[in-house]
């Protein structure tokens, strides 16, 4: 592999935690970030559990779509072909889990199921598939160090979420704006600073 | 004919994702503690998380590791507590059967409305409307806030006054939650005397507010002779683990606001 390879896919890992994350830049996968930010230590189990899900569903579904569904002309039937792939592949890595890796099992054990079809997986198999078709040097290798970015990208704002949600418990909060309300507002002020990064990457990449 | 291809594709990698599945469970099975499933079929399996743990599945896995002691499932009562000792092995479990109580008399006979509350008819909002129509502003709505949420049948709202069944009362601990006027405590079910009032105002303000409300005048505390009966803020309240139960407290309160707890409403 030579030096460009390895600039691009810096490029790339860093693209996807920065420029493209996922929950902050996309607005995918909401619900674990509103839903299980609460606390830190919950905040990255679950992202350690979607970031391995990403990788494995990225490493499966990418030759299904394009040894099968592309030469038989069914691109159409990907959603429903990745839906069926990634419930799979989740309830197995649970099983494989729970004989080999009892500790890790029970420390994942409630998120696993959750994140079996989390809109953020199937959306970073299913948009790592148009980049490809826009830039053909977009490959197999370059979609999995994508996904592997995607993931990292999203315990990134789970943690930086977790740690503002873990202050905003000590404020003084108007009655109105307590709960989902001023957890949304949070959510927002997080989401536009990481407009900030939109360029860096860029310059990076070179 | 075209039809058939992806019928036949997403057929077969669904097949594919099956038969994967079934025999991943199979060579990967993991036992399951029995001890664990025996407890958790005795469990009324309400979730409800009386006893601290997660949910019926949590309390069992607990209990079966060792780390809980039976008996701590209130809604379960001395029935379950008992099979749960024979599966541990630990032999017959006393449980002392608790009730929730609500710490107010304050029915319409006793109160008067400050005003003709005409909102939702749920305690909570009434609550936030300068803390409801009742006269004393401890007291309690009567709405039946703690009725709606009983599992059990054991709360009814008698003329503006939550009373609970102490028979029916699994001790879940939701009204607890309930209440906005935090009126209902858990108690033991046992002869034991219980202050039935909340209110922390001064005796002249009590005494306009409601007929029976507590007013501090410290004669229970003088009674007592176990030392149970304390008066802070105004407000006499009972320590269950000390109240041996002889009713003094009861005889001597002025305003009839201690009852003994089988005897009393509950």
């Amino acid at each position: 592999m030579d030096a460009q390879t390895i600039r691009s896919l810096v490029a790339i890992f860093l693209a996807a935690i920065l420029t493209e994350n996922y929950v902050l830049n996309k607005f995918l996968g909401i619900c674990p970030f509103l839903g299980v930010s609460k606390k830190l230590d919950t905040a990255f189990g679950m992202s350690c559990a979607v970031t391995v899900v990403m990788v494995i569903a990225t490493a499966v579904t990418w030759p299904i779509y394009m040894y099968i569904l592309v030469p038989n002309g069914l691109e159409y039937l990907q959603t429903l072909v990745f839906i069926l792939v990634i419930a799979a592949l989740v309830q197995l890595l649970e099983t494989v889990l729970r004989k080999y890796m009892p500790p890790l099992y029970n420390s994942l054990g409630i998120y696993l199921p959750l994140i079996t079809t989390n809109c953020a997986v199937l959306g970073v198999t299913m948009l790592v598939l148009e980049k490809g078709a826009a830039d053909p040097s977009f490959g197999y290798v370059q979609s999995l160090v994508n996904a592997f970015g995607s993931g990292i990208g999203f315990l990134v704002a789970m943690l930086l979420f977790a740690g503002v949600r873990e202050r905003l418990e000590d404020c003084d909060i108007p009655k109105t704006f307590q709960g989902l309300p001023i957890t949304l507002v949070a959510a927002s002020l997080v989401a536009v600073s990481f407009l900030g990064f939109n360029g860096v990457v860029d310059r990076l990449a070179g | 004919m075209d039809i058939l291809t992806p019928i036949l594709i997403v057929g077969i990698i669904g097949l594919l994702a099956g038969v994967v599945l079934a025999v991943a469970s199979i060579v990967m099975a993991v036992p399951k503690d029995e001890k664990a499933e025996a407890l958790e079929a005795i469990l009324p399996g309400a979730n409800c998380g009386a006893c601290g743990y997660s949910g019926c599945s949590g309390y069992a896995a607990a209990m079966a590791k060792g780390e809980a002691a039976p008996g701590l499932c209130s809604p379960g009562g001395a029935a379950v507590a008992a099979q749960c000792g024979e599966i541990l092995g630990s032999g017959a479990v006393e449980m002392e059967k608790k009730s929730a109580f609500v710490h107010c008399l304050g029915s319409e006979d006793n109160t008067t409305q400050k005003m003709e509350y005409d909102g939702l008819e749920s305690c909570t909002a009434a609550s936030l409307l300068n803390g409801g129509g009742s006269s004393c502003r401890f007291g309690c709505l009567g709405l039946g806030d703690c009725m709606a949420v009983c599992d059990y049948g054991a709360i009814q709202v008698c003329s503006g006054l939550a009373v609970i069944d102490t028979d029916k009362c699994v001790a879940c601990g939701k009204c607890v939650a309930a209440c906005p006027k935090g009126l209902i405590k858990l108690a033991p079910v046992k002869a034991v005397a219980v202050v039935r009032c909340s209110n922390c105002d001064k005796g002249k303000d009590t005494m306009q507010a409601c007929k029976v409300g507590c007013i501090g005048c410290m004669k229970c505390q003088r009674t007592c002779e176990a030392g149970a009966v304390t008066v802070q803020n105004g407000l006499a309240s009972v320590d269950s683990e000390k109240c041996t139960g002889c009713g003094k407290c009861a005889e001597a309160c002025p305003r009839h606001v201690i009852t003994m707890s089988p005897l009393g409403l509950g």
